[in-house]
């Protein structure tokens, strides 16, 4: 191991003091997640994330799906809803939309997002609903035991493809952008100041926004494909990244310890649903129309 | 409480059943609809979307019912009053988000104007199929309240009852229209606002800190509300939960949750009998219907008066929780129970087991219907001149 990773692994390790514990429910440590898993370490970068963001906690709600992912919202000292397998986003898109002044973010993974969920998503994107969705992406079904996920490159071994995986997987930002995102970046958790950065920048735009992390699952992937631990793939992920930010998303996919794209691809601004709806009604009703959601001119 | 003045459209109109149940979710205060067109229910939706801008709220179309089933239950956490709305092969697919409005506790209306199934079935023509499904569709144990309207006017009212329930007993509620119900026209009676009585939602007076989301006592067993953005930094989850609301996954909490989750309905199931009475004191043969069947059911019961019967009508207006004890006590007196639904004998089973526990015989007569039209009256009739023998 690199002296530099050693250094930056010691920056993330959680102290009693840590300045991220007030953001986390203490009376729920210890956590599930095992040992170099990297779903704590991006929950530790949006902790300072929100610290840094200046908003009021108490309207900042998150919502999960199903999986050591999902598991996000119960760890978080904020309103959090653990809801089903891959309707984290439909059930954001409500909780939004019935009380628009809550700034909601959706922190699930790969598989819950993109395959059972991944209808949603699209539909998501493409109204420009204005939610945050946070995608730790570790190539494979961690809660369920290591089964092939819709992210998994081709040519790992996985529980059901046992000879190695031969699908072809989804390039994350390629779709996030397609369908219409107005924010997309793409971090490992190596990049913990970067990743931090990210999502403050994303948690203070509008719209929908798409941030993909990419985490070790040193149990269920990497050490079965004699990946080593944790460590051993954020020293991949240091070695590979290369930082492009603005690339044109097509060009990102990811392939089997291959080279990853990193650093922010689409950042640009579209209506949300709730403005494109309150801009329509207002302009067919007319005054007759009491703009949704609004409050003292802002939305 | 009673109904804000905006959602509630008072006069006489005449309207089908679709649309009164719609303004029935207007003056209940619904607020935000989720929803996913189908066939015989999308009008509910439909004049949900025209009518919504001007009373102030949102419609929106979800890409598929599981969208729809779960983005109420957000509408419900970020404050609002909901209900989705759907049929057949939609309610299907809502069946795992009805468990979870079961286990969160999420007040919640959902409507099934019930066709023909299996499957696709009969899109257009009606049934009285999904009582069963309704009731244990989604895994695990859990309890639900249906109301079944027979008429527009019906539909009006007992939506507003359906809302009422959810928020009183936080729990998911069904009303079980069909297709008949759904697209018959007929006269509605909108009373004026300070008319309709509302039931707020349970709203805790507690402060962040005392509040614990899922804590009940042994004479409540219904949980106080929050709503996201309060500052109270609740935690909801599908999983088996403590007090806190936080995941507990042993068999104390288990054995203490589930309970509790089917007593604050099951011990109110005396509270929960609504029903509609004809005759039924000196009977010897009791028809029980619910929904559009009540209304074919009424031509067969005046014709076997007629002919001299001692023929009584019970409607159910409320299916679930059944009412277990009020069968048993028409059983003392009445020799047969007759059961024409739109289904191929699924309340009957309630009936029947009922009447495990009476030491009298007493007959139990089915009157099946696959569906697609509603029965004849003839057909009733043999059944109850047959009961009467
Ligand atoms: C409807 C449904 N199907 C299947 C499951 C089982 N299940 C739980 S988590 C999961 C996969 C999670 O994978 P991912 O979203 O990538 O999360 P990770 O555990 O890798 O963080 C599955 C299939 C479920 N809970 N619900
Ligand atoms: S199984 Fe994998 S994803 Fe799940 S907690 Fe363990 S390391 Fe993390
Ligand atoms: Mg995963």
């Amino acid at each position: 191991m690199s002296e530099s990773l050693d250094l930056h692994l010691a920056s993330v390790e959680t102290s009693l003091d840590n300045p991220v514990l007030p953001f986390l429910r203490q009376d729920r440590i210890p956590h599930i997640w095992c040992p170099g898993c990297g779903i704590g370490t991006s929950v530790n970068c949006f902790c300072r994330a929100l610290s840094d963001s200046g908003l009021d906690l108490d309207k900042v709600a998150i919502v999960s799906g199903i999986g050591c992912t999902g598991r996000t919202a119960g760890y978080l000292n904020l309103d959090s809803f653990h809801t089903t397998h891959g309707r984290a986003i439909p059930f954001a898109t409500g909780l939004k939309l019935s009380n628009p002044e809550l700034n909601v973010v959706v922190y699930s993974g790969d598989g819950d997002l993109f395959a059972i969920g991944g209808n949603h998503f699209f539909h998501a994107a493409r109204r420009n609903m204005d939610i945050l969705v946070i995608c730790v992406n570790n190539f494979t079904y961690g809660m369920t035991g290591g089964q092939v996920a819709p992210t998994t490159p081709v040519g790992p071994t996985q529980t059901t493809m046992p000879y190695g995986n031969f699908e072809n997987p989804f390039n994350l930002p390629f779709i996030a952008d397609a369908c219409g995102a107005t924010y997309v970046s793409r971090w490992t958790i190596y990049h913990v100041r970067q990743l931090a950065k990210a999502m403050k920048e994303a948690l203070g735009k509008k719209g929908f926004r798409f941030i993909e992390v990419m985490s070790p699952c040193p149990t269920l992937y990497s050490r079965r494909n004699r990946l080593g631990d944790g460590v051993d793939q954020v020293k991949y992920y240091k070695e590979k990244s290369v930082i492009k930010n603005g690339v044109d998303t097509k060009e990102v996919g990811l392939g089997y310890q291959g080279e990853i794209v990193v650093g922010k691809f689409v950042d640009r601004e579209r209506p949300t649903w709730l403005e494109s709806m309150n801009a329509h009604y207002s302009h067919h009703f007319g005054d007759a129309f009491q703009p949704y959601g609004v409050k003292n001119g802002q939305d | 409480m009673k109904a804000d003045p905006k959602g509630v459209l008072t006069g006489v109109h005449f309207m089908d059943g679709d649309h009164a149940a719609c303004e029935g979710a207007l003056a209940a205060g619904c607020r935000f609809v989720a929803g996913y067109p189908i066939t015989p229910s999308t009008e509910i939706v439909e004049r949900f979307a025209a009518r919504i801008p001007k009373v102030g709220g949102v419609f929106i179309q979800m890409e598929d019912e599981l969208a729809a089933s779960i983005a109420i239950q957000g509408g419900v956490w970020g404050g609002q009053k909901v209900m989705s709305v759907t049929s057949g092969p939609g309610l299907s697919l809502m069946m795992e988000h009805l468990g979870y409005a079961a286990m969160t506790e999420t007040p919640s209306v959902w409507v099934d104007v019930q066709r023909g199934g299996p499957s696709t079935g009969l899109p257009t023509l009606p049934a009285q199929a999904d009582m069963m499904q309704i009731k244990w569709g989604s895994h695990g144990d859990y309890e639900i309240i249906a109301l079944s309207p027979n008429s527009p006017q019906e539909c009006f009212d007992l939506m507003i009852k359906a809302f009422n329930l959810s928020e009183e007993y936080r729990c998911p509620v069904f009303l079980m229209m069909d297709e008949v119900v759904g697209h018959m026209t007929e006269r509605v009676n909108i009373p004026s606002a300070d008319q309709i009585d509302v039931t707020e939602r349970k709203w805790t007076k507690k402060k962040p800190g005392e509040y614990k989301a899922f804590a009940t006592t042994p004479e409540d067993l219904v949980p106080e509300m929050v709503k996201a953005g309060d500052g109270y930094r609740i935690h909801v989850t599908g999983l088996t939960h403590d007090e806190r609301g936080y995941p507990a996954m042993d068999v104390p909490n288990q054995a203490k949750l589930i309970p509790r989750l089917l007593n604050k309905i099951r011990n109110n199931v005396h509270k929960l009998v609504d029903v509609r009475m004809d005759g039924c004191e000196d009977a010897d043969v009791i028809v029980m219907s619910f929904g559009i069947t009540s209304r074919v059911a009424t031509a067969a019961i005046d014709a076997a008066r007629a002919k001299g019967l001692k023929v009584g009508h019970l409607r159910l207006i409320i299916c679930w929780p059944f009412p277990v004890a009020l069968i048993q006590q028409l059983a003392r007196t009445a020799k047969a129970f007759v059961v024409p639904e739109l289904n191929m004998g699924q309340m009957v089973l309630e009936v029947r087991k009922a009447l495990a526990d009476v030491d009298r015989k007493v007959k139990v007569i089915s009157v099946p219907h696959p569906g697609g039209t509603v029965h004849d009256p003839e057909t009733i009739l043999e059944q109850i001149l047959e009961a009467a023998r």
